[in-house]
């Protein structure tokens, strides 16, 4: 591999034993890659299989402790991301480093040495805006745009400067299918203009379409390389996770059973002003089906969820009826009481309290479930409750005792999960039930979903994966600017008409309205 | 060059170890206060921290003085745990030991029996400080005040109200004009533990209110829902735990705390309220509270300590000829190092080379 240091240095970038050890984990084992000029590498592996460590290195945001890195043909050390960039490195960062109060030229202009003409830049913006199929209007205010525009301002900043190598984290988990596409088109254009592209994803059918080579990380260590086109999702999968990848069964949505969620026309503006309004959203779950909410992230998720879960209650009490009662106002401790579970985005800190043990955890919220004494803690039911939460959904960690934050992230949602599904609730209301959650675990968690469902559970899913809504989903519907696609049945629907409907546009006049 | 780099995990170790850093640092800081002030050391050492505990008396004295700094602080702790920063169980005192006294002064030769007058002084000081807390507690939940401003402004508020009452209503008619009340009747006064010393049945009272400040804070499903809104604010709101009440449990339990270490004042080695009625137990308890980490047991020793503090700067007045402020010193330089050591539960210290990659 080596050997190729010859006089016109035919790869880019090339990386050589790279070890980086962080005091409680190796974040990247001996690892070694190449990236030739004009070529789109894949970086492939789970989340925490030490994709973004390897990559602040090569932007010179952190150091290697061993290894070296080599610049066309030329040993270097990345100082610091200036020093990239001057090298030319650009890297587009999964969350965007931008100020919403500034506009687009204000924006570019901070990420350039010196104090640049804004007019001229402008002029230079909409050049690289136009050539590479990036629309982006220089004087818009940063908090105006869409998260796709966004990611755009990103691009058209790296690519002012002539990068030589850009790299892309995780570039699509925010954007919609249609918008996708045209990512492709530029990256492939950059590309065939001799510029390299580190990709770095865990979603294998981009990679196939997109990516030349592929370099597959797992705990740290590369284990293997190869050209996408020529292996299957499956082979990609099992170099990426070690073993071959389950599928969940999925049987077909029995008879319906009574409404256990119902929302009548509810509306809600957001306390933050970056966020969005609630408008009017109808919506139905009954006892025995999957209801799943797709959708861009920031189109109004949060404010639903928080208006669903109670922890922020709105004014009207029967715009939100949980199992047959008026709840709008209710606390989430009464809407538990109701027959809802609820299970947030955020693990911890919300879901989990990070330094409490997981019993102290189970406690959050089955602590109606016959824990307490006059007032006092049953610690050896609740312990018990943790035990068999534990077992049964296989959640790997030091025992019940141990603290929520020494937990992996897939092992804590599993918990949470678990400890919400063994309360048996009724209506269960899940988001980003598999975010940021290993392959293994998310098929675990899809599954559990599904035989919830088939007990009789109402499920109401809001996640930003597709597939994850298409593989688990009986019926699903698209929220946008605030507002609520009608739901569909999944076999009615596809993924290009939910990718369309993700940016806003659904039939003016539902035809089908939700199944009721 | 020295660096702090943040743990990727606190250090278990040094948050147990580092009051007992501070109480060390504290130490060495005070004998080098001594050698600047011309003093001997070790002797300064001797008479702050040995003689005043060398005997029974002694011994009596330091739990004396521990009591109000024990009952206040366990109070205090309770709401600190759940981020409720009440600052002014000075001023609940003082309005403790108001209520307490104006029973006690109520019921002057009325021959009411001991055990009647001490119960409802008991309950007044409580429901004094209370109510004295109750107001950072309503501002903070209706208008979103900072609890930390509200309260300790009030302690300035109820110093100068007893300033007023003791040289206006509560004046001792016979008492040549000295700002202070009448010294109360037998019936208003605590029984004494041991004879021959000051100490009284507060003591008592201390210990069981850290009994029952340990069972609180580590059995009672309230405990544990002001412990989650300490930790993780958002958790608590997912969990449906209401905010509002976690604010008035802490703030009223560290009132009612405070208040009855009011009344213990005025009932036990007082007997009587001046305006000068505190001694600022209510700030030291603070101390108390963090270098006890927020728990009882931790707290029972912390206020041994702090009680230590303060009778050393009396001896050091009195054989040293060190103004009386000596005390604060030590408590000041206690509280600095502890927030120092702190520090180094989430960082560690790294001596950087530069320039290696």
């Amino acid at each position: 591999m080596t050997s190729a240091t010859d006089a016109n240095h035919e790869f880019r970038l090339e990386l050589d034993g790279i070890t980086k050890i962080y005091p409680s984990v190796i974040a990247n084992e001996d690892v070694s890659l190449n990236v030739k000029r004009g070529e789109i590498h894949a970086v492939l592996g789970e989340n925490g299989a030490g994709k973004s460590t390897l990559m602040k290195m090569i932007y010179g945001v952190s150091h290697p402790d061993s290894g070296q890195i080599k610049w066309e043909g030329e040993i270097v050390h990345v100082e610091n991301p200036a020093h990239a960039r001057s090298l030319g490195i650009g890297m587009v960062f999964q969350h965007f480093s931008l100020f919403e109060t500034l506009n687009v030229v204000e924006n570019v202009a901070l990420a350039l040495p010196g104090s640049p003409d804004l007019k001229a830049l402008a002029g230079q913006i909409t050049e690289v805006s136009n050539r590479y199929g990036l629309p982006v209007d220089p004087q818009r205010l940063v908090h105006a745009l869409s998260v796709g525009e966004r990611q755009r301002v990103e691009i058209i900043r790296c690519l002012l400067q002539n990068p030589k190598l850009l790299i892309m984290d995780e570039p699509t988990s925010v954007l919609t299918p249609q918008a996708v596409r045209k990512l492709f088109d530029t990256l492939r254009q950059l590309a065939d203009e001799g510029c390299s592209i580190l990709y770095i994803s865990h979603k294998l059918d981009e990679i196939q379409e997109l990516c030349h080579t592929a370099t597959v990380l797992r705990d740290g260590k590369v284990t293997g390389t190869c050209i996408p086109s020529e292996e299957t999702p499956k082979s990609m999968a099992r170099l990426m996770i070690g073993k071959e990848l389950p599928v969940p069964e999925h049987a077909a949505p029995e008879s319906l059973g009574e409404v256990r969620l119902r929302l009548n026309g509810l509306s809600r503006t957001s306390d933050d002003p970056f966020g969005t309004d609630l408008q009017n959203i109808d919506l139905e779950v009954s006892s025995g089906e999957i209801l799943g909410i797709a959708g861009v992230s920031g189109n109004g998720q949060q404010e639903l969820l928080y208006a669903l879960s109670g922890e922020e209650p709105i004014a009207e009490a029967d715009a939100i009826e949980i199992c047959g009662q008026a709840a709008g106002r209710d606390t989430p401790d009464q809407r538990r009481r109701h027959g809802m579970g609820f299970v947030p985005e955020e693990r911890l800190g919300r879901g989990a309290v990070p330094q409490m043990s997981l019993t102290e955890n189970a406690l959050l919220t089955a602590h109606y479930a016959r824990m307490l004494k006059r007032g006092m803690i049953q610690f050896e039911r609740i312990a018990e409750f943790a035990r068999k939460c534990i077992d049964q959904f296989n959640v790997k960690c030091g025992g019940e005792n141990a603290a929520a934050r020494s937990l992996s992230g897939g092992n804590l949602q599993k918990f949470i999960m678990g400890r919400e599904i063994l309360l048996a609730p009724d209506l269960l209301v899940v988001a980003q039930p598999t975010w940021g959650v290993d392959v293994g675990a998310a098929a675990f968690i899809r599954q559990e979903l599904i035989d919830l469902r088939k007990q009789g559970t109402a499920i109401l899913v809001i996640s930003e994966e597709l597939e994850e809504l298409f593989e688990i989903s009986d019926r699903i519907a698209v929220i946008a600017n605030g507002r609520l696609s009608p739901a569909k049945k999944l076999a009615d629907t596809n993924i290009d008409e939910i990718g369309v409907w993700m940016s806003g546009m659904w039939d003016p006049a539902p035809t089908e309205a939700t199944a009721s | 060059m020295i660096r702090l780099e943040p743990r990727a995990e606190a250090s278990q170790v040094m948050s147990y170890a580092s009051p007992l850093i501070a109480i060390v640092l504290m130490l060495i800081g005070g004998m080098l206060l001594f050698v600047f002030l011309g003093k001997n050391p070790i002797e300064g050492f001797r008479i702050f921290f040995i003689s005043p505990i060398s005997d029974l008396y002694g011994i009596s004295e330091l739990l004396l003085k521990a009591t109000p700094l024990m009952l206040c602080a366990v109070g205090l702790a309770i709401g600190f745990r759940a981020n409720v920063w009440n600052i002014g169980a000075e001023g609940q005192l003082i309005v403790g030991a108001i209520c307490a006294s104006a029973v006690a002064l109520y019921f002057y030769e009325s021959e009411t029996s001991r055990f009647i007058v001490l119960t409802i002084m008991v309950l007044a000081g409580a429901i004094g400080g209370m109510l004295w807390a109750a107001v950072p507690a309503l501002l903070k939940t209706t208008f979103n005040t900072n609890e930390i401003l509200v309260s300790l402004m009030l302690v300035y508020v109820a110093q100068l109200l007893v300033s007023w009452l003791v040289h206006g209503p509560m004046m001792d008619p016979d008492g040549f004009n000295f700002p202070q009340s009448r010294l109360f009747e037998d019936s208003a006064l605590l029984p004494m533990l041991i004879d021959g010393t000051r100490l009284n049945l507060a003591f008592m009272m201390a210990l069981a209110a850290l009994v029952m400040g340990y069972i609180f804070m580590y059995r009672s499903f309230a405990g544990f829902q002001l412990q989650v809104a300490g930790y993780a604010k958002d958790a608590a709101r997912y969990a449906g735990f209401s905010a509002k009440r976690m604010i008035w449990i802490g703030l009223l339990t560290g009132g009612a705390m405070a208040g009855l270490a009011g009344m213990s004042e005025v009932s036990g080695p007082m007997g009587q309220i001046t305006d000068n009625v505190s001694n600022g137990y209510g700030f030291a308890a603070i101390i108390v509270a963090f270098v006890a980490r927020l728990n009882p047991v931790g707290i029972f020793f912390a206020s041994l300590l702090m009680a230590l503090l303060y009778l050393g700067g009396e001896q050091a007045q009195q054989y040293m000829n060190l103004p009386s402020s000596i005390a604060n010193v030590f408590q000041g330089m206690l509280l600095l190092f502890l927030l120092g050591s702190d520090v180094f539960i989430n960082y560690r210290v790294r001596w950087k080379k530069e320039a290696t990659a």
